[in-house]
């Protein structure tokens, strides 16, 4: 619980005039020299998350960690943006443009240059796929979920920035068939298409907990136990799920599903009478109760069960993309992204009784967002162009009680370390070897990487789809750097590979050594690894490749390369 | 070679390379004198050693080999606890399981049967009908957690949810309790068959499930790589990572540093034999059934029997809101065959009374029969059965009412279950973990032992 974040609202809201003449009489800390330094590239949203975060650390008096090196700074941002690390060539690139503003060059080159168009879109596809649908959705033999069709779809929306309010609207009242190819094909049917069972209650669970960071399958059954939502919450957001069906056809003689379709039929309600549709659920008492389709503010719409009068998803659709609740649960989604801690914890659970840790700058920035068309490419760019995400991920005596993980409420008074998500590490593997530039075709890439993310993937095989993943560093995980297929490709020797271009190139062992760092970790390897690698040499008899390929190994394995930090 | 030196510190080299950082450049060279390296800073010496060891081709691995070999294997089963969690993924329907209501409107088509123990249970479980004498049914469970999720959470830690910290999983906390005198063991101490299980929460990633399938098949074991190549590559890897720990960036690049360690030893240990099931004879696979499920439990005695503390087996598909009769006559003859297979062979090695076995899932399923005949979701009144250890055996404990809605004894809860089986084990109740926020937290979330689970 951010127990404390009542106090800071009040502080901020309440003695900005006093915080202001604070900082004139703090003249002990590096603290205000930081301040003074510190760039907000002219964008005034920069400028007001660095002010609020600064505020907090004030509050708490703890100052913030050093700023990242470049190199670290130009690698996190590569992974948070476009999803793998940056080539040596862009690493090079970066280290040594001399500009000022070459930071916000940098991010407004991943976000708008169309040399990244398919970059950017596939990393937000991969990030929403899984949102949507769990690493597992639509790979079993015989789902309805047709998981490249939403692919498809989530990738012409990000490849063409579709507006997020646009986007939120679609996928809530999509209808049409799931499969690229067929006759009124519409990819964003995915999201709802696997989750119509047992009188969509998951779509209800689904579609409050990712757009508007509610959390409301637990009052399926009871009223909340911390808050005061109750049960009929549940049963009136459901209410809008009840014109939705599905039609299969069916590969002949099969239970493969060929193609399905997602479509709206008239309700006739529970109780038999379709003017006033009308469903039941049942108290914990045993009592019946009724409930229509009402949003989560209250507000209600008609009751006829004729989509030709009330098409009720649609009708969710405008009452979603309308409520201040989408833009909020996007901003901590999207803070999360590059944070590592969303401003409540979990991300999605923005329920009333679970105070955010930034509560006005949550608020600022959901309003910024609507003010500025929804343009998500925009809020990705006050943030990563923040003063919090230029930290180094070193903590200091004054901030290292600055721990998530400990259950206090983040601070962001440095980065929080963290695992690259089974894709990144995927795409930088795959970057970092060069082996980009010879891929197959997009569907084909996009399927050898699904197959390999399986085996970090367990179904529960129940109703609601709940997966696991063993890609959390664990030994799996371990074993799989160690001796997997992928890492075998990228440390592999063949003629043409990068470990044999660069081995059979005429840098010096040196620089030869020095590549591999920078490709890995983006530095340079200190004195002492120098010395091991040299003793490496050594070892292999002057077999400067089978060398490489040992450092190569070890540096693919660190933690210095699988943390983004 | 001097062999014990090198591998008596094993478990405690990850604590003291952190705290002993020689400033000096010592030479130790290779006994075939290819390689002479300076101890890495911020690496023990003995730690160093281990490595340069390593170095020499498969040393570390023969040397394993033959002390596990002549390591009292007997010695090992006899004094060492262990636990079999059979986890019904999806909630089971316990009311037509283990507690059935013949002529009750709740009933549903099935017959009680009679047992070699004081209990009665599904027509459908014949075999294990012949073994309930080893087992016990606890009937009057009482939780309220009926989402999967959140049950599935809840039953294996003991726990709710709680956004704010991560509770150990059964698995965890029991392979953490009873991981003395397995100094030898190098397979991870808690192994999950077939399914996810928990995770090991704030115990950390050490205790985490290794997750294998119910063949027993683990991927990218080889390295497929020869010679020293491996030890020499560690050196190298774990120069990198005392670099980057020593920059004070969190626990998480400490953790990972015990997770290379055990992956190390992993990839060297004959004690992998241990996964192969289908090196058991035929008849004896035949006997536990052809499933996955079947394939995991006789996994699950293999591993108790190389010394494997905890073994989860995950058998899914209980989550029948329709059609749930027909269903339930398939799931449960292979969940019959499997099991019955299981505990017999426990039982005829004389590991029963050192194994406990636990057989549940989230939660059961409602009395009332929906209109797609099948059973919801129901925590209120439900059953699990365990057996083995110290437990009592061939009884029921507790009763529900007339038509399977309540209990009308005393209700068990998770915690209680837990705390039970902890007894059974010998582990002290007593025991209190620290949290991360370093909130004490005591095992089994001090649940009340079921005393009429012990004699």
């Amino acid at each position: 619980m951010w127990l404390n974040s009542n106090t800071v609202q009040f502080f901020v809201r309440r003695h900005t005039v006093f915080a202001v003449a604070l900082f004139g009489l703090c003249l002990l800390t590096r603290w205000v020299a930081a301040v003074d330094t510190v760039n907000d590239f002219g964008i005034p949203q920069v400028a007001e998350i660095n002010r609020q975060i600064r505020g907090v650390w004030q509050e708490y008096e703890m100052s913030a960690s050093p700023p990242a090196t470049e190199g670290e700074w130009c690698r996190r941002v590569h992974l948070d943006l476009i999803g793998r690390i940056p080539t040596v060539h862009e690493l090079d690139a970066y280290l040594n443009a001399p500009v000022k503003t070459k930071r916000a060059d940098l991010v407004k080159k991943l976000l708008y240059d169309d040399s990244y168009v398919a970059e950017y879109a596939r990393h937000w596809t991969t990030n929403w796929t899984n949102l949507l649908i769990g690493r597992s959705g639509g790979t079993a033999n015989g789902s309805v979920i047709d998981r490249a069709g939403l692919q498809k779809y989530l990738r012409d929306s990000f490849a063409q920035d579709k507006p997020y309010d646009r986007f939120v609207y679609e996928l809530i009242s999509a209808d049409g068939s799931n499969t690229p190819g067929a006759a009124g094909f519409n990819g964003a049917v995915n999201f709802l298409i696997g989750k119509l069972d047992e009188n969509a209650a998951q779509a209800t669970a689904d579609t409050s907990r990712i757009f508007l960071g509610m959390q409301v399958q637990c009052t399926q059954c009871h009223n909340h136990p911390f808050n005061n939502w109750k049960q009929a919450k549940f049963w009136e957001m459901n209410a809008f799920f009840r014109q939705t069906v599905v039609a299969r056809q069916f590969e002949t003689g099969t239970r493969m599903v060929r193609v399905a379709e997602l479509t709206n039929q008239d309700f006739a309600g529970e109780g038999g009478q379709p003017l006033e549709a009308e469903i039941y659920y049942e108290l914990r008492n045993g009592l019946l109760k009724v409930a229509y389709p009402v949003f989560v503010d209250g507000t209600e719409v008609g009751r006829s069960g004729f989509v030709s009068d009330v098409n009720r998803r649609e009708e969710l659709a405008d009452l979603v993309v309308g409520s201040p609740y989408m833009s909020e649960a996007a901003v901590n989604r999207m803070w999360a992204h590059f944070l590592g801690y969303g401003f409540t914890k979990p991300v999605d659970d923005m329920r009333p009784d679970n105070i955010p840790s930034h509560p006005e700058l949550l608020d600022y920035l959901a309003r910024e967002l609507a003010s500025h068309r929804f343009e998500l490419k925009q809020l990705m760019q006050w943030i990563a162009l923040s003063e919090p995400y230029s930290l180094s991920s070193r903590m200091t005596r004054s901030n290292v009680s600055d721990d998530p993980q400990m259950g206090n409420a983040p601070r962001f008074s440095h980065f929080y370390l963290r695992q690259m998500q089974a894709e990144q590490l995927y795409e930088s593997l795959i970057t970092a070897t060069q082996a980009h530039k010879t891929r197959s075709s997009y569907e084909q890439q996009e399927t050898d990487k699904n197959v390999w993310l399986q085996q970090f993937v367990s179904a529960f095989g129940t109703d609601e789809g709940g997966e696991s993943t063993t890609f959390n560093g664990s030994i799996q995980q371990a074993l799989m750097l160690f001796n997997g297929d992928l890492i075998k490709r990228a440390t592999s020797l063949d003629q043409g590979g990068f470990l044999h271009t660069i081995a059979s190139g005429n840098l010096s062992n040196v620089r030869k050594i020095n590549y591999l760092y920078m490709a890995g970790l983006a530095r340079r390897p200190t004195q002492q690894e120098k010395f091991a690698a040299n003793q490496l040499l050594l070892a292999r008899q002057g077999d400067v490749t089978a060398a490489l390929q040992d450092i190569w190994w070890a540096i693919l394995n660190s933690n210095e390369f699988i943390l983004n930090h | 070679m001097n062999s014990s030196s090198i591998t008596d510190g094993l478990n405690t080299e990850y604590c003291v390379r952190r705290m002993e950082q020689p400033k000096t450049e010592s030479q130790t060279s290779r006994k075939d004198g290819t390689m002479s390296q300076r101890i890495p800073d911020g690496m023990t010496r003995r730690h160093f050693m281990r490595h340069m060891a390593g170095a020499s081709a498969w040393t570390i691995p023969a040397l394993t080999l033959g002390r596990s070999l002549q390591l009292h294997a007997a010695d090992l089963r006899q004094r060492h606890k262990s636990a079999i969690l059979l986890w019904m993924s999806g909630g089971p329907s316990t009311i037509d399981i283990w507690d059935l209501k013949p002529g009750a409107t709740t009933g549903g088509p099935f017959r009680p049967m009679s047992t070699s123990g004081d209990v009665q249970i599904c027509e459908h479980m014949p075999q294990m009908a012949e073994l309930m004498h080893h087992m016990t049914i606890v009937r009057s469970m009482s939780t309220s957690e009926a989402d999967h999720g959140r049950g599935r959470y809840y039953m294996h830690t003991g726990y709710k949810p709680n956004p704010n910290i991560e509770h150990p999983s059964y698995g965890s906390v029991l392979s953490h309790e009873l991981r003395e005198g397995r100094e030898e063991l190098e397979i991870p101490p808690f192994v999950s068959v077939g399914g996810g299980s928990v995770g090991p929460g704030f115990l950390g990633m050490a205790w985490s499930p290794f997750t294998v399938t119910s063949g027993g098949r683990i991927r990218n074991l080889e390295m497929g790589i020869k010679d020293n190549r491996l030890a020499d590559r560690m050196n190298m890897l774990y120069l990198i990572e005392n670099n980057f720990d020593r920059q004070k960036r969190g626990s998480a690049s400490q953790e990972h540093f015990k997770i290379l360690e055990k992956t190390e030893r992993l990839m060297t240990s004959p004690q992998m034999e241990a996964f192969k099931v289908r090196q058991e004879p035929q008849q004896v696979q035949d006997r536990y059934g052809a499933s996955g499920f079947g394939r995991g439990c006789l996994l699950a005695r293999r591993l108790v029997e190389a010394g494997v503390p905890f073994v989860e087996v995950d058998f899914g598909g209980w989550d029948n809101h329709s059609g749930i009769f027909p269903a339930l006559e398939t799931k449960l003859a292979t969940l019959d065959q499997g099991m019955s297979a299981l505990i017999s062979d426990l039982e005829q090695r004389g590991l029963l009374g050192d194994t406990a076995i636990i057989w549940m899932g989230e939660f059961g399923r409602t009395p009332r029969i929906n209109g797609n005949a099948g059973r919801d979701h129901w925590a209120r009144s439900w059953s699990v059965a365990v057996g083995g250890g110290d437990l009592q055996r061939g009884i029921a404990i507790g009763e529900t009412n007339q038509d399977g809605t309540r209990v009308e004894s005393e209700p068990y809860t998770s915690q209680d279950l837990m705390a039970s089986i902890c007894k059974a084990l010998g582990i002290s109740l007593e025991t209190t973990f620290t949290s991360n926020e370093g909130r004490p937290m005591k095992i089994a979330n001090s649940g009340k032992v079921i005393t009429e689970l012990f004699g």
